[in-house]
């Protein structure tokens, strides 16, 4: 195999995790709480595909497209609930949606 | 011949770091830009330099679909939400660091540290040896037949989430009256 080892693509995965989970963390706006999130899922969705190289078998890429479509439904109702959220006039602040009234 | 092969490995190197670093540093803007549509930008850069790794993994159809469905589709869609809503900025680092911010600079810290000693420590050397692959390991033709053969369930229920995602996008979107009195 040509190029760096399967281990530097896992570092990178583990990285791009750990600045996902940083931003759902730290971060207010549910918008880049969202954005957060796909970065969390892509550097799950890089360990997946580093792994499916090493092993020679194509079961990960295909666990990697599942994460996909989960991750684009995922997105759609996220929007969604930030539209609504926009809608009924609510601050898009994630700290201050403390109940659950509906 | 080692020679030519030499090349083509310093070449490879050469694209991964470019891209490895690429997707990290568009990773750290994502987090740290204030206005949301600076971030989805970044994002999109950062999709794009994952495509070029799952490339240099052979994983072509995965590379083409992330660049298909990821930054062509579900970035168009937040862009356009992030548009829609006006894209307020909000300051994160504003007022000094939080407690709150500290622990969760913590607790990903210790995710990340974790992660990367199991890596040095289980693996150290085993994972350097990945099997040659054959030209037709991850094409489509490849994934299709997995898709429809050893992993049929996961393709069926993938439809079933896609489907209940856009049922659920709709309900929220919709305006019903219960709603709109309560507005």
């Amino acid at each position: 195999m040509d190029g760096p080892d399967v281990v530097w693509y896992l570092c990178v995965a583990a990285f791009l995790f750990f600045t996902g989970s940083l931003g759902v963390l730290i971060r207010r706006s549910p918008l880049i709480v969202l954005l957060s999130l796909e970065l969390m899922l892509n550097g799950a969705n890089l360990a997946l595909i580093a792994f499916a190289r090493f092993h020679g078998r194509g079961d990960g890429q295909i666990f990697a497209l599942t994460v996909m479509a989960v991750a684009a439904s995922e997105v759609v109702v996220g929007l969604g609930l930030i539209v609504a959220m926009s809608r009924r006039k609510l601050d898009l602040d994630v700290d201050k949606l403390r109940t659950l009234r509906g | 011949m080692i020679l030519a092969a030499d090349a083509g490995n310093v070449l490879v190197w050469v694209v991964w770091v470019v891209a490895a670093f690429a997707c990290l540093g568009t990773g750290i803007a994502v987090v740290s830009f204030s206005n949301p549509f600076y971030s989805a930008l970044s994002l999109i850069g950062n999709l794009a330099s994952l495509a070029v790794l799952y490339l240099l993994l052979a994983a072509e159809f995965v590379a083409a679909a992330q660049v298909l469905v990821y930054a062509g589709a579900v970035m168009v869609m937040f862009l356009f939400v992030i548009a829609y809503l006006g894209g307020h900025a909000d300051t994160p680092w504003a007022g000094g660091p939080s407690w709150q911010a500290l622990g969760a600079v913590a607790a990903s810290a210790a995710l990340l540290v974790e992660v990367i000693v199991v890596i040095g420590l289980k693996t150290g050397g085993r994972l350097s040896h990945a099997p040659a692959t054959d030209y037709f390991f991850g094409s489509p033709a490849t994934i299709g037949q997995l898709f429809l053969t050893d992993h049929l369930l996961a393709f069926e229920i993938t439809s079933i989430v896609l489907l209940i995602a856009a049922v659920g996008g709709v309900i929220l979107g919709s305006h019903s009256r219960e709603v709109d009195g309560r507005a």
